[in-house]
């Protein structure tokens, strides 16, 4: 029996063509939909059956990949990634207390609710700290905060800023690092890609949204190890696991639902979304 | 494949293995248009702008 497999889309970039390409090579039966152009009628408990056997949800809104992906679930359709895995990935919060729910490494992190705690927070963590938006990506105001004064200056900007989220300070200690971290891309349960995402030259994110580059990095047993407790602890997927090689060992920072693996592609012969599509259809499979 | 940027009229050359979903940019302005195929053919509307929980 073929499989037909959805991928659902706002846009698509490099990596959707390369899942597209790959499913396709694969001979299964593959539809594109544009998020944008569906609605999800909750009252019929059939109208998941358009979308195939699996959903690849590939949106790049966090917030209408998550609500998509539960529309889809609760017509009994198969999503990749599961609703409540980007439901934790796509805030700071939520993904930092699963890892350490788990026990994996993070950085020390606090959570402060007004402008004067947030300077609490900084104090008790000591400068120089990093204050993140809980939700956001490619290293989007995230901002490293080197004494008071500036935290002063920014955490007041930020407390004026619209939206209830902003009102939450994210506040994590700049941890002392090479200027590079560690991206691992976990399908299931399998590190599938290891790189270096070095920071641009006169840059400290190492976002590759932000100029920074990729290198091959040789997957350890520790850098495995760490990866895969982080993909389980937010419930396991296709998953971007982005570490730290702090003084003290690793820690995990993040953990990313939509992974974007163009810049991992370019560091390993191994096809990424050969993997990506191998699991999505060994999950209807079974 | 070449179409008119509506916003400043500059050429622009589409690709034919253009899918449905991807973005193409006016050299000239700048602006960004998304490529909608369907049964009547090939049209651009401009992108949306990137969102606050736009990423990974």
């Amino acid at each position: 029996m073929t499989i037909t497999l959805t991928l659902l889309y706002d846009r698509i970039r490099w990596d959707e063509k390369e899942l597209l390409n790959s499913a396709r090579s694969k001979g299964l039966d593959v539809k594109e939909v544009d998020v944008k152009t569906v609605i999800f009628n909750l009252n019929e408990a059939k109208a998941g059956e358009e979308y195939g056997d699996v959903v690849l949800q590939r949106c790049i809104s966090h917030t209408r990949g998550t609500y998509a992906s539960a529309c889809l679930e609760s017509k009994g359709v198969v999503v990749v990634n599961r609703s409540s895995v980007s439901e934790i990935c796509g805030n700071k919060l939520w993904c930092t207390l699963a890892l350490i729910r788990a026990g994996v490494p993070t950085p020390k992190t606090i959570i402060a609710f007004t402008p004067e705690s947030a300077l609490k927070a900084a104090e008790e963590i000591g400068y120089p700290v990093v204050l993140k938006p809980l939700v956001g990506s490619w290293g989007r105001m995230v901002v490293a905060l080197r004494d008071r004064e500036e935290a002063e200056a920014v955490i007041e900007l930020r407390s004026q800023m619209n939206g209830a989220l902003n009102q939450i300070f994210y506040i994590q200690e700049k941890v002392k690092r090479p200027p590079r971290d560690i991206r691992c891309v976990v399908v299931g349960d399998r590190v599938v890609a290891a790189v270096y995402r070095v920071a641009a030259p006169g840059e400290w994110r190492t976002n590759v949204a932000r100029g920074g580059s990729t290198e091959p990095c040789l997957l350890t047993k520790e850098v495995e190890d760490i990866a895969l407790k982080a993909a389980r602890a937010v419930g396991e997927g296709v998953l971007g696991v982005d570490m730290m090689e702090s003084p003290s060992g690793l820690v995990v920072h993040e953990v990313n639902s939509t992974v974007e693996f163009r810049g991992a592609q370019s560091a390993t012969s191994t096809r990424i979304a050969d993997k990506i599509i191998d699991y999505a259809v060994n999950l209807v499979r079974r | 494949m070449k179409v008119k940027c509506s916003e400043c009229d500059a050429q622009i050359n589409v690709p034919d293995d253009v899918v449905s979903g991807e973005i193409v940019t006016c050299p000239d302005c700048g602006l960004n248009y998304e490529v909608v195929k369907n049964e009547d053919g090939v049209t651009f509307k401009p992108a949306e702008s990137i969102g606050e929980d736009w990423g990974e």
